[in-house]
């Protein structure tokens, strides 16, 4: 079985080791680089079938096939205070675009956790589980297509 | 302290436990007041907040780490050390949510006692329509040495022999969870995810009055007295001479009825059930009701 993308489980062992504070900038610096879902990709009114389960940040979560067959995350946050779900949306484009779709689909709940801390409250971490879901759920859509062709 | 004008126009019993905004903007530099930032969301405060405002976390200021309580005397007086608040420190609460965890750090600011405390209309929310300053400069004041009384928990606060006492009374309760919460049909707020109760409906006699009702949902500023009186006794009975105790899941939502109904309507005896829907859904043998 594949391992989630390395560049994730780096990040997240970094993150783990910092303090409440630099964790809190660390994640609002990562908030600050977000960009909107392109309009080529997707455009308002955003699809419920993109909607993140359990987000009360209103995120939407879209992928556009790479040639090599690999996936490029995009993401909307509805709620501009949505700086948790802006952060993990950074962080799963970085870590994890252009991954191979096995390590995508095997990205472990558990990382988000590891970078958002343990006392990320019950709420949020379901909405952003909700958005690895959807995430997971493109990857192994198109394992199980190309298992399929072969 | 003066009371704006705005707020003393909305017939509040006492009115002068809320401060505004523009009042807000006009004390950022006083030292004898200290505004505190308590959200939900803990990225929030390091985001940006009010200049010169501190942060107070709900999870890991308020409560007690290991078992189900809040702070105690000796972690209270860290806590106000750390702010730098002392006896005569005008203690400002805001945050997001209208006001939501605002209020339930000044409900537990008021289990010690700190009376010398307000909460800013509108929170968060208001304050950024307003487009006032933000920073992200986190200021740190020199700090006192507080000494708070032990904690009171017979005023405004009430555990679960009492509150079956007082249902067995048919006294007033209100429960604040969503509708869904009270009927039985969820045991968690809408977007959040089940939090280990067992059972779901509410305490027999109940009568649901959602927490979010008080607000107007633009500005997230208090409705005014006759609006709130209309939905709390208009609606379900209250009268301001009832022992009314509010409940909701864990105590954070219902602390903000507590606070419209003790100083926006000025009922004198209001208490907060804590242990709320997580306790009473799951201890074995209580009685509940659905629907």
């Amino acid at each position: 079985m594949a391992a989630q993308p390395a560049g994730l489980t780096e990040l997240a062992a970094d993150m783990k080791s910092m303090d409440r504070r630099e964790r809190s900038e660390a994640l609002i610096d990562y908030a600050d680089q977000f960009e909107e879902v392109p309009a080529e990709v997707a455009a308002r009114p955003f699809p419920e079938q993109n909607r993140a389960p359990n987000c009360e940040s209103e995120a939407f979560v879209f992928v556009t096939d790479n040639p090599d067959g690999n996936l490029k995350l995009h993401f909307a946050v509805e709620n501009p205070q949505g700086l948790s779900a802006k952060a993990w949306a950074v962080i799963l484009d970085e870590t994890a675009s252009g991954r191979p779709l096995e390590e995508v689909a095997a990205i472990d709940p558990h990382s988000i956790f590891d970078v958002f801390g343990s006392d990320l409250s019950m709420g949020k971490g379901m909405g952003l589980t909700g958005m690895l879901q959807l995430v997971h759920h493109e990857a192994r859509k198109r394992l199980r297509a190309r298992a399929r062709t072969h | 302290m003066s009371v704006a004008t705005d707020l003393a126009t909305r017939g509040y019993v006492h009115a002068d436990v809320l401060v505004d905004t523009d009042w807000v903007a006009a004390h950022l530099d006083d030292p004898k007041v200290r505004i505190v930032e308590s959200n939900e969301d803990p990225l929030l405060f390091t985001s940006n907040h009010i200049p010169g405002s501190v942060e107070v976390d709900w999870a890991r200021d308020l409560n007690d780490q290991v078992r189900r309580d809040y702070l105690d005397k000796a972690a209270f007086e860290k806590v106000m050390s750390r702010l730098g608040v002392s006896k005569d420190t005008t203690v400002v609460f805001y945050g997001d949510k209208n006001n939501w965890w605002a209020c339930y750090a000044f409900w537990v600011f008021q289990l010690f006692g700190h009376t010398n405390a307000r909460v800013m209309d509108g929170g968060r929310l208001k304050w950024e329509k307003e487009q006032r300053p933000m920073t992200r400069e986190v200021k740190s004041y020199p700090a006192t040495s507080y000494s708070a009384p032990a904690r009171d928990d017979q005023k405004i606060r009430i555990f679960r022999d009492e509150v079956r006492k007082h249902a067995e009374a048919k006294k007033p309760m209100v429960d604040v969870r969503s509708p869904a919460e009270f009927s039985g049909e969820k045991t968690h707020m809408p977007e959040y995810p089940q939090e280990g109760v067992l059972r779901g409906g509410h305490i027999p006699g109940a009568k649901s009055v959602p927490w979010a009702r008080a607000i107007n949902p633009e500005d997230g500023s208090f409705k005014t007295a006759a609006e709130l009186k209309a939905i709390y006794e208009g609606e379900i009975g209250l009268k301001s001479s009832d022992d009314v105790v509010a409940y909701c899941r864990i105590g954070e939502r219902s602390s903000h009825t507590w606070f419209v109904l003790t100083y926006l309507l000025g009922y004198p005896k209001v208490r907060n059930y804590d242990g709320s829907w997580t306790e009473w859904g799951n201890s074995v043998g209580l009685p509940i009701e659905k629907g």
